[in-house]
C-alpha cells in the first residue's frame, strides 16, 4: 500500500479519538437514563482549559487533568439540574452547551495562538513495525492508544461485569433497578459525572494533540460535540457501534483535509460536510418509526413489505426506555 | 356562583403566588451576578466596573439608547417566533439557521430586482416577503424531518445550522463576491434606496420597531387567546392525546415551525436592510439563540419575555464597550447564559420546595 | 416463615390506606388478601416489601421483630414479591435479569447460573430458555421467571399482587400448582386479588380489606356472598343485562388482515350491529390491539376492507374514521387520553369543533360546569386532569366524547377502577348503545366481557375466534380459548 494511503489511514484513527472519547461518554451517560446536551460547550471550554493548564505548568498530565474536571464540573450541574430537581434535560444542557461555549471563548481570549506544549508521538515497539497496521494503528501518541482501551473496556463493562448490569437496569427500567438494591439517583449522578468528564477529556485531546493550540473561535471545535451526541444515537447506545460512527467522522474530517490540499472548494463547506450527514444517518435509524411509513408498508404487497420491514428494523435504534425520565422511589 | 368561587380564588391566589416567583427569579438574578462577578475576578477585572461599563455603554446617549433598541428589535421577533414551537413542545434549536437564510433571500431579492424600475418601498416589501420565504423553508425542513422522518427536531436544527451558514459563505466567496476579490466582510452593499432610514439622530428605524411591537402583540393574542394556541399547547403537553382528541397534531407541529420561521426570516430581513445592509458570514449574530435563552429565562410567557429582551439588548450593546477594558465581547454571552442557568436551577429549587411541602 | 403484622398504620395526606391492621400468617399457608382498588392491599404489601415504611405498628418475622428499610433489604430477609407487571428488564436476556443486581465479583459466573436456571425451571416444569430475550415472552413466562429469581435468592415468603391478570388459562392452572407446592415446602404464599373465584380456589386463609382496614379474615369452606358482603359493606346490584343490539349492520370487517412486528392477525370477517357490544377477549398482546386501532383508523390493515355504513373506509386515517363518527379510548388515560397540565376546561374547549378564532371563556366554563354534574366529576372548571383520581379521569374521559357517536372502542374500560365506578360507567354506555352507538372494548377481566357483551371475540396467539353468543358461554369456555385449548 502506499505511503498516503497509510497516511491517510493512520489520520482517520487519530482525528477520531477526541469525537470517540465524546460519545462514549455521552453513551456510559445516556444508558444510565441521562440526556448531558452540553457536549459541545464543554469540548471547547476543556479545551481552552487543558490548553491554558497545560501551557502555564509545562505538564500534559494536568491539562489533561483540567479537561476531565471541566467535563465532570458540567455534568455535576446536568445531574443536579435533572435527577434532584428533575427539570426539563434539555433546557438545562443547551444553557450549558451555549454558556460553556461562550465562557471558553471569554475565558481563553487572553491565550489565542500563544505556543503551547502538545502530546508527541510514541510508536508502540515491535507493533508499529507490523506493515499496514503497524503505521495505521501502532504509531500515534497515547491518546490514541487510550481511545481503543477505552473501547473495549466500556463495551466489557457494560454487558458482561455486574455493575455494567445495573448501569442498563437503571436507564431501561429504574423502578427494577430499585427493586434489586440500586440507589438509582446515586448511581446516575455517578455515570452522568463520569461519562462528563470522558467529554471533557475530548477538548485537550483536541488542543493537546489533534488540531493542536488554542484560537478561539477559529479553533473549529464549535459543531464537533453535536455531532458526538448524533453518534450516540446511530451507535444505538452500544460502545461499539458507537465507535464505528466516530471513525465515520474521522474519515469523513481526513476526507476534508485530502479535498482541501487537491481542489479549491472553500474549507468552511469542507467543515460543514459531517452535518447533513449526520441528519441523514439520523433519518436511516428512526425512519422506521414514523406512521406513514407503517401505513405506506401495510398498503404494499406482502413480499417488499416484508423485505423493507427487515431492513428498517436492522437500522433502527432504541434508546434505554427511561432515558430522561426522572425517578422517584416509590 | 359555583363558576366565580374556584376562579376567583385562584387569581387572588395566583396574584400572591406571581409576587413569590417573582421574589425567586430576582434572587436568582442576584445570585447570577455574584456568580459572574467571581469569573470576572478570575480575569481580574474589576466587577463593578464592568457592570458600570456595560449600563453606560447601553444607556449613557441617546444614540446607545436608540441602539438597544435596534437591537432589542430582531431579539423579540425572534423569540416571539421560538414561543410558538415551545409551545407545542418543540426545540426549534434552527432558529439561528432560519434567520441566515431569511437575510440569503432578503439580500438576493435586492440583488434580483436592484436594476429595474420597481419603486424601492416596494422592492423592501418584496425582499421581506422573500426573507419572511425563506425563514418558512429552513423552518419546515427539520418539522418535516421530525413528522415524517423521526428526526429530533434539536439534531435537524442544528444541522441546518451549520449547512445554511455555510450556504452563506459560499454565496459571499462565491457567485455573490465583491467586484475583485471575495472577503469574509461580506458581500456587496445593497444599495441605499434600500435601506431603512433611521429617525433622525438616533440607531433606530421607526419601521422596525413597530413590526417588533406587532408581532410581540399578535404573539401574546394568539397564544393566550386563540383556538389555535390551545391546540399547540395541548399538543406540546402530550401529543398523543391531543391527536386522539381530533387535532391534526402534524399540521400543526409544521404549522409551529413556519410561524417561527415566518419570524426568523422577518428577523433576517430587518438585520439585512437595517443593520449589515449586505449578507455576512456570521448573518444570524446569534439572535436564534438569544432568543431561546430569553424564552427560557421568562418560563415561555409573551408578555414578559418582550421585557426581558430589552435587558438582553442592553447587554449586548453595552459589551461592545468592555473591549476597552480588555475584556472579549463573549462577555454578554456568558452573563446571559449565567442568568437563564441560575433562574433554571432556582426554579426547580422551589419547585422541589413546594413538592416537599 | 411466620409473618406478623401489629396495629399497621399508614396514611397519605388525608387518606387513610392502613388502618390499625393486625394479622398473622404462619408459614407454609397461603394467604389471600381480597378487596376492592384502593381498599389498602397494595398499601400494606408495600410495608411489607419495604418500599413505604408505616407511620406506626410492628412487623414480626418468624417472631423478631425487624426493620425493613427497603425491596431489597426486604429480598435479603426472605421476602420476595411478584409485580402485576413484573419488574424485569424486557431488552435484556433472561440470564441478564436473573444476574442484574447480585452480589458478587466483577465478572458473574454465567454457566453456573445458567444451569441453575434450568435445573430450577425443569423442577417447576417451566419453559425458560436463560438466552430469550425478556420482551419476547408473554406475562406469564415473565412472572415464572420472576418466581424462579426470587426463589434463587432464597426467599421464604412469595407476595403476588394479582398475578392472574393476563395470563392464560393453563399458565393459571401451572402458576396455582407451583404455589401449592412451594407451600408444601415450607413457603409462605400472600396472594393479593380481587377475584373471589381464584382466593376460594387456591387459599387456605383469607384477609379481606375494605377502606383501609382488615375488616374480616375467612377460612373454608367459604361462601361468596359473604365475601362480597365484606368487600363492599353491602350487597352488589350488577346493571341488569339489557342489549340494544339491531338488526343493522354498521360496521363491516371483510377479509382483514393485520400485522406487527410480532403478530400477523388473517381474514378477519364480522359485521358489527348499531347498538351491538363485542367483547375483545385474550392473553395481553394476541391482537385485541391491533384490531381495535385498525377499527379506529390508527392502523392501517395489511389486505381487506373496511366498510363504515356501506362506505369503504380502507386506508383512511383516524381523523377522518373519528368524523363519522368514531371514538377510541386508549387504556393509559394520563398517557394518550388526557394532558396533564391542562384543566378540564381546556378539554372541553379542545374536544369541540369551533369555527370562530377566539376562545369563548364563558361558554366554556358554563359547558364544563353542566359536564362535571351530568357525569360526576370529582372535580372544578379549573382542575388539572392530573389531579383527579384515576376513576374521575375515566369519567372525564367519557364526558370529553361527542355527542353522536356511532362507534366507541374502548381499551380496558374499567381497569383500576372500583365497582361502583365500574357499574356507573357501564350504565353510561349503555345509554349510548340505547342511540345507536355500537361498542367493542377489551378487557382482562373475563365476568366483565360476559357480562357487558352481545357477542364476544376470543384472540389467541394470531388466531381470531368466530364472533361467540355472549349468552351461550361461559368462563370456562372461554378461558380455554383463551389459552389456545379448543381451536
Amino acid at each position: 500500500m502506499e505511503i498516503a494511503t497509510l497516511t491517510t489511514l493512520a489520520g482517520i484513527v487519530e482525528y477520531a479519538v477526541p469525537v470517540l472519547f465524546a460519545s462514549i461518554g455521552e453513551n456510559i451517560t445516556e444508558k444510565a437514563g441521562i440526556t448531558n446536551l452540553s457536549v459541545n460547550g464543554t469540548i471547547i471550554l476543556s479545551a481552552m482549559g487543558g490548553f491554558v493548564v497545560s501551557m502555564n505548568t509545562g505538564s500534559l498530565l494536568l491539562g489533561f487533568l483540567t479537561g476531565a474536571l471541566i467535563g465532570a464540573a458540567v455534568a455535576a450541574i446536568v445531574a443536579f439540574s435533572s435527577i434532584t430537581l428533575k427539570q426539563s434535560q434539555v433546557a438545562i444542557g443547551f444553557i450549558l452547551a451555549l454558556l460553556c461555549r461562550d465562557l471558553g471563548y471569554f475565558l481563553g481570549a487572553p491565550y489565542t495562538n500563544k505556543p503551547g506544549i502538545f502530546l508527541s508521538k510514541v510508536p508502540i515497539p515491535g507493533l508499529s513495525e507490523i506493515p499496514i497496521l503497524g503505521p495505521v494503528f501502532f504509531n500515534h501518541s497515547l491518546v490514541v492508544y487510550a481511545s481503543y482501551l477505552l473501547i473495549i473496556i466500556t463495551f466489557v463493562y457494560m454487558y458482561k461485569t455486574r455493575p455494567g448490569l445495573m448501569l442498563q437496569g437503571i436507564g431501561e427500567r429504574p423502578t427494577a433497578a430499585f427493586a434489586r438494591g440500586a440507589n438509582v439517583k446515586a448511581l446516575r449522578y455517578l455515570y452522568t459525572i463520569l461519562g462528563g468528564a470522558l467529554v471533557g477529556l475530548a477538548g485537550p485531546m483536541y488542543s493537546l494533540a489533534v488540531k493542536i493550540g488554542w484560537a478561539g473561535q477559529l479553533s473549529g471545535l464549535d459543531g464537533v460535540g453535536w455531532i458526538a451526541l448524533a453518534i450516540t444515537i446511530f451507535g444505538g447506545w452500544n460502545p461499539l457501534r458507537v465507535a464505528f460512527g466516530a471513525y465515520l467522522f474521522g474519515g469523513l474530517q481526513q476526507l476534508g483535509i485530502t479535498l482541501q490540499s487537491t481542489t479549491d472548494i472553500p474549507i468552511q463547506i469542507l467543515q460543514a460536510a459531517p452535518f447533513p450527514l449526520m441528519i441523514f444517518t439520523l433519518l436511516l435509524v428512526n425512519v422506521g418509526r414514523a406512521e406513514w411509513v407503517e401505513r405506506e408498508l401495510a398498503a404494499m404487497p406482502e413480499k417488499p413489505r416484508k423485505v423493507i420491514s427487515k431492513i428498517l428494523r436492522a437500522l433502527r435504534t432504541s434508546p434505554p426506555a427511561s432515558l430522561g425520565v426522572p425517578f422517584e422511589n416509590d | 356562583m359555583s363558576i366565580q368561587t374556584p376562579a376567583v380564588k385562584t387569581s387572588a391566589n395566583g396574584r400572591k403566588k406571581g409576587l413569590l416567583d417573582f421574589g425567586i427569579r430576582l434572587s436568582a438574578v442576584i445570585l447570577a451576578f455574584v456568580f459572574t462577578s467571581l469569573i470576572l475576578l478570575l480575569v481580574k477585572a474589576d466587577p463593578l466596573e464592568a457592570y458600570k461599563t456595560l449600563v453606560t455603554g447601553a444607556f449613557s446617549t441617546t444614540s446607545k439608547i436608540t441602539s438597544v433598541a435596534a437591537s432589542w428589535v430582531p431579539l423579540v421577533i425572534a423569540t416571539s417566533g421560538l414561543l410558538f414551537t415551545f409551545t407545542a413542545g418543540l426545540w426549534n434549536i434552527g432558529m439561528e439557521g432560519q434567520i441566515v437564510l431569511g437575510s440569503v433571500f432578503a439580500v438576493g431579492a435586492f440583488r434580483l430586482l436592484d436594476n429595474t424600475a420597481m419603486d424601492p418601498t416596494l422592492v423592501i416589501i418584496i425582499a421581506f416577503i422573500a426573507g419572511a420565504l425563506g425563514g418558512i423553508l429552513w423552518a419546515l425542513l427539520p418539522g418535516l424531518m421530525k413528522v415524517y422522518g423521526g428526526v429530533n427536531e434539536i439534531f435537524g436544527g442544528l444541522g441546518l445550522n451549520f449547512v445554511a451558514k455555510t450556504i452563506a459563505i459560499w454565496l459571499i466567496f462565491g457567485p455573490w463576491k465583491r467586484p475583485g476579490v471575495a472577503s469574509s466582510s461580506g458581500t456587496e452593499w445593497i444599495d441605499i434606496k434600500y435601506r431603512l432610514v433611521n429617525m433622525p439622530g438616533t440607531n433606530l428605524s421607526l419601521v422596525i420597531l413597530i413590526i417588533a411591537v406587532i408581532v410581540a402583540i399578535l404573539t401574546a393574542i394568539l397564544l393566550k387567546g386563540t383556538h389555535f394556541g390551545l391546540k399547540l399547547k395541548a399538543i406540546g403537553k402530550n401529543y398523543k392525546a391531543a391527536y386522539l382528541l381530533g387535532i391534526p397534531t402534524t399540521r400543526y407541529f409544521l404549522m409551529a415551525f413556519g410561524m417561527c420561521g415566518l419570524f426568523a426570516g422577518i428577523t433576517g430581513a430587518i438585520l439585512v436592510t437595517s443593520k449589515q445592509y449586505s449578507l455576512i458570514p456570521d448573518a444570524g449574530f446569534g439572535y436564534g439563540f438569544l432568543g431561546l435563552l430569553v424564552a427560557m429565562l421568562v418560563n415561555y410567557h409573551p408578555i414578559w419575555s418582550s421585557i426581558v429582551a430589552i435587558f438582553f439588548a442592553a447587554l449586548t450593546i453595552g459589551n461592545t464597550q468592555l473591549q476597552y477594558m480588555g475584556l472579549s465581547t463573549y462577555f454578554a454571552g456568558v452573563l446571559q447564559g449565567i442568568l437563564v442557568l441560575f433562574v433554571v436551577l432556582v426554579d426547580g429549587l422551589r419547585k422541589r420546595l413546594v413538592r416537599r411541602m | 416463615m411466620k409473618i406478623t403484622l401489629q396495629h399497621i398504620d399508614k396514611s397519605f395526606g388525608k387518606v387513610h390506606a392502613n388502618d390499625d391492621i393486625n394479622l398473622t400468617i404462619p408459614s407454609g399457608t397461603i394467604q389471600g388478601i381480597l378487596g376492592e382498588n384502593g381498599a389498602g392491599k397494595s398499601t400494606l404489601m408495600k410495608i411489607l416489601t419495604g418500599y413505604y415504611q408505616a407511620d406506626s405498628g410492628e412487623i414480626l418475622l418468624d417472631d423478631m421483630k425487624v426493620k425493613i428499610t427497603s425491596p431489597e433489604d426486604a429480598v435479603v430477609r426472605g421476602i420476595g414479591m411478584l409485580h402485576q407487571d413484573p419488574l424485569d428488564f424486557p431488552p435484556m436476556k433472561v440470564i441478564d435479569n436473573f444476574l442484574l443486581g447480585t452480589k458478587g465479583g466483577l465478572f458473574p459466573n454465567r454457566k453456573q447460573v445458567e444451569n441453575e436456571i434450568l435445573r430450577l425451571s425443569n423442577e417447576f416444569d417451566f419453559q425458560i430458555n436463560p438466552d430469550a430475550f425478556v420482551e419476547t415472552m408473554t406475562v406469564g413466562e415473565r412472572q415464572q421467571l420472576e418466581i424462579l429469581r426470587l426463589l434463587w435468592l432464597g426467599v421464604k415468603v412469595l407476595i403476588l399482587d394479582e398475578p392472574t391478570t393476563g395470563i392464560s388459562a393453563n399458565q393459571k392452572d401451572k402458576l396455582f400448582a407451583t404455589l401449592v407446592k412451594l407451600a408444601s415446602q415450607g413457603l409462605t404464599v400472600i396472594f393479593v386479588s380481587h377475584k373471589l373465584e381464584e382466593v376460594e380456589q387456591l387459599c387456605n386463609r383469607v384477609a379481606v380489606f375494605r377502606q383501609g382496614k382488615l375488616v374480616g379474615e375467612v377460612d373454608p369452606p367459604y361462601r361468596t356472598d359473604q365475601f362480597v358482603y365484606l368487600m363492599f359493606g353491602k350487597n352488589v346490584e350488577v346493571g341488569e343485562k339489557a342489549s340494544f343490539c339491531t338488526d343493522d349492520t354498521y360496521i363491516k370487517l371483510k377479509n382483514i388482515g393485520l400485522e406487527d412486528y410480532r403478530l400477523r392477525l388473517k381474514d378477519i370477517n364480522l359485521e358489527i350491529k348499531s347498538g351491538e357490544i363485542i367483547g375483545l377477549a385474550g392473553m395481553e398482546g394476541s391482537g385485541q390491539r391491533l384490531f381495535l386501532r385498525m377499527l379506529a383508523g390508527l392502523m392501517r390493515p395489511v389486505s381487506g376492507n373496511i366498510y363504515i355504513d356501506g362506505v369503504d373506509f380502507t386506508g383512511k386515517n383516524y381523523h377522518v374514521f373519528q368524523n363519522s363518527g368514531v371514538a377510541y379510548l386508549p387504556a393509559s388515560r394520563l398517557e394518550e387520553g388526557l394532558i396533564p397540565g391542562m384543566t378540564l376546561t381546556e378539554h372541553f374547549i379542545l374536544s369541540e369543533k369551533h369555527r370562530e378564532l377566539f376562545v369563548d371563556q364563558r361558554s366554556a366554563m358554563d359547558l364544563t360546569e353542566e359536564r362535571i354534574k351530568t357525569f360526576n366529576i370529582k372535580g372544578t372548571p379549573v382542575s388539572q386532569v392530573e389531579q383527579l383520581s384515576g376513576g374521575n379521569q375515566q369519567r372525564a374521559l367519557l364526558a370529553l366524547l361527542r355527542k353522536r357517536l356511532r362507534l366507541i372502542l374502548m381499551e380496558h374500560p374499567t381497569r383500576g377502577l372500583d365497582i361502583e365506578s365500574a357499574i356507573w360507567i357501564w350504565s353510561k354506555m349503555k345509554e349510548r348503545c340505547k342511540d345507536c352507538a355500537s361498542i367493542v372494548f377489551t378487557s382482562s377481566d373475563l365476568d366483565e366481557i360476559l357480562q357487558y357483551s352481545d357477542r364476544i371475540l376470543v384472540f389467541f396467539g394470531g388466531l381470531v375466534s368466530p364472533p361467540i353468543n355472549a349468552k351461550s358461554t361461559t368462563v370456562d369456555e372461554l378461558g380455554q380459548l383463551i389459552g389456545g385449548k379448543g381451536w
